[in-house]
């Protein structure tokens, strides 16, 4: 027994400290993004999502040519983002994606700039590396300190606005006609959402933090059909995939090449992937019990 | 005849408009005075809707429009597609700013945090992969704009119940909304918008892509809402017939203006042709009606099997 759990983890796993802090940082990062991203399916703001997601390219890549915390930089440029697209109109249904688009596409450009001049003139040689796909190691105390106060603002924020949220995203009439304020909701969604998506752009990286985003909750509303269920799944799929990654990425160090190592950020989508796929499986399926019913009732 | 039913239509001469609508107006609820009484025994309106325009890029989409829906009473709002049945119920919702004109709904004697009027919307997409159970939806009515998550009250639950079983829907509540019927995701959402126990409930195209059978369910349960709980009902159709054995009085809206009053007051060859602009024929065929286009440009002739539905009544 012993002999196999030192198979799978390696000894010293636990009291290597930056895998404590990996752990941590980005098991919180993790819940946070899955939380948020159920309603970023529900309310089909995947692209919106994602180009947040890339924008924190541009932050991150901004902060390492100014020599400061990158945190900043995702975080930053991720709410300026959010705070743009709302004004150019993305809460108007085809406004949504034109706005998302140019943003992006805006955001893309100076982060070309930025990782061509981090490449070029100073000496962070691994900043695109980092940048683009995390730096889940290197995280510091002070910086997972940050992490968890970030995430529980976004958790607060998901939280009081539940019920708003999945109302405006059944229809924004309905919620309306509720005397929900649909656009600040909108609004702090999005701020939320950006918040969410620059913390995992540190922990997996800019460009891959959406899987995490998106992953999870696409997985979690296959195993319930109830909404706070499928919230809380989504938040664990999402923490599962992250620890099993980190495990992955600390025992491929003995894999080949040797002495290199897996990136991490590899592990953590390759497993959303896998998990999304196995809830795609009939058998998963049944488990929201709808199917059961319709042939039940032979319809 | 001609000259008489314009009194019925809102004329689309501006200066004439003024003096015939408060004719129209006062007649009209005169009529209904007594069939709202009798319903109710409180009467008040539950609806005004007073000289509402409605111009959407500089188009006129609605013109000058009058009508009230008195408590307890089941008002269809008919029209083709692109009438400005839609338009007009966002105006009364408050979603939609009218150019002119304005909405009264009685609000008194209301409970705090419950909404003077309940909505169920054309066309809401209820995807099958949202993790949302029908019962999730009609609590969403209770309280969906409160913040924080719902408790699982004893109380909360007992409410959505006895909602759903009101509805005929106790039998799917744990169901995804999104993998129901259609007629079954009427009943839902017609749950939401009750649950909050509105006075005046507006629904836009119900009946629109339902079976004959759910068509019709769902209007006997909307007519025993209406009776039993004393809720005004405003529905939107483009097809009267599933709704005249309910249906208190009309709306109908054709060209941007409105003719109000009882079917038999509004429903006429005369009323409709004016309204439209153009000769139509009112047609009755075993208990339904067809509104059908004519040819000619000549006096509206009275078509129907009994002529008692052409006569004017004593008010115009």
């Amino acid at each position: 027994m012993t002999h196999l759990l030192r198979m799978i983890v390696e000894p010293g796993f636990f009291g290597n400290a930056p895998v404590r802090v990996a752990l941590l940082a980005g098991g919180v990062v993790a819940l946070v993004s899955g939380v948020v991203g159920m309603f970023t399916v529900l309310r089909g703001q995947a692209f919106a999502g994602h180009a947040l997601a890339d924008i924190g390219a541009t932050g991150g890549s901004g902060a390492f040519l100014a020599g400061i915390n990158p945190l900043w930089g995702f975080v930053g440029i991720g709410v300026v983002a959010a705070g743009i697209m709302e004004m150019i109109g993305i809460r108007r249904p085809r406004g949504r994606d034109v706005a998302t688009g140019i943003v992006l596409g805006a955001g893309l450009g100076l982060a070309a700039l930025f990782l061509y001049w981090d490449a070029t003139f100073s000496n962070t040689t691994g900043a695109t590396i980092s940048v683009l796909f995390g730096s889940m190691f290197v995280i510091s105390g002070s910086t997972a300190g940050v992490i968890v106060v970030f995430s529980l603002l976004a958790l607060t924020v998901v939280g009081l606005l539940y019920r708003p949220l999945l109302l405006s995203s059944v229809s924004t009439d309905m919620a309306t006609v509720r005397g929900v304020p649909v656009r600040i909701t909108g609004l702090l969604y999005l701020l939320a959402m950006a918040v969410a998506v620059s913390l995992a752009a540190l922990t997996i990286g800019a460009i891959l933090s959406t899987a995490l985003l998106v992953g999870p909750a696409a997985t979690a509303l296959r195993l319930t059909s109830k909404t706070g269920l499928a919230v809380l799944w989504s938040g664990l799929i999402g923490i599962a995939a992250t620890w099993l990654g980190i495990l992955l990425a600390y025992d491929s160090f003995y894999w080949p090449p040797a002495q290199h190592g897996w990136p991490v950020s590899f592990f953590v989508v390759t497993l959303v992937f896998v998990f999304y796929l196995l809830a795609q499986l009939p058998a998963v399926g049944r488990l929201s019990g709808a199917r059961a019913r319709r042939a039940r009732n032979g319809g | 005849m001609t000259d008489l039913s314009g009194e019925a239509v809102t004329d689309l001469d501006e200066e004439a408009a003024t003096s015939l609508d408060a004719g129209t107006v006062a007649s009209l609820s005169g009529a209904a005075m007594t069939a709202g009484q009798h319903l109710t025994g409180t009467g008040g309106d539950a609806l005004t809707v007073d000289g509402i325009s409605v111009r959407l890029a500089g188009r006129e989409v609605l013109r000058d429009i009058h009508f009230t829906v008195r408590a307890g009473e089941f008002v269809g709002l008919i029209g083709s597609n692109g009438a400005g049945k839609t338009t007009l119920l966002r105006v009364i919702l408050g979603l939609q700013q009218p150019s002119a004109g304005v909405v009264r709904i009685d609000g008194a004697d209301r409970p705090r945090h419950a909404p003077a009027v309940g909505y169920v919307p054309q066309k809401v997409l209820l995807d099958p992969d949202m993790p949302l159970r029908a019962r999730d939806l009609v609590g969403l009515g209770l309280d969906g704009n409160r913040l924080g998550i719902p408790l699982p009250t004893r109380r909360r639950r007992q409410l959505i119940d006895e909602m759903l079983r009101a509805v005929g829907a106790g039998l799917f509540g744990d169901e995804r909304v999104g993998n129901l019927s259609g007629g079954e995701q009427q009943r839902v959402l017609i749950a939401h918008a009750l649950i909050s126990r509105p006075r005046l409930l507006l629904l836009d195209e119900p009946l629109a892509n339902l079976d004959i059978r759910s068509e019709q369910e769902i209007v006997e349960l909307l007519a025993r809402v209406a009776r039993e709980q004393q809720i005004s009902v405003l529905l939107s159709a483009h097809e009267m017939n599933p709704l005249l054995p309910v249906m208190d009085r009309i709306v109908y809206l054709a060209a941007g203006r409105a003719a109000s009053g009882t079917t038999d007051e509004v429903v006429r060859t005369e009323v409709l042709s004016k309204l439209y602009g153009q000769h139509v024929d009112v047609i009755h065929v075993h208990g339904r009606i067809l509104v059908v286009a004519g040819r000619g440009d000549g006096p509206a002739e009275p078509v129907g099997e009994d002529g008692a539905h052409c006569a004017v009544p004593d008010w115009l």
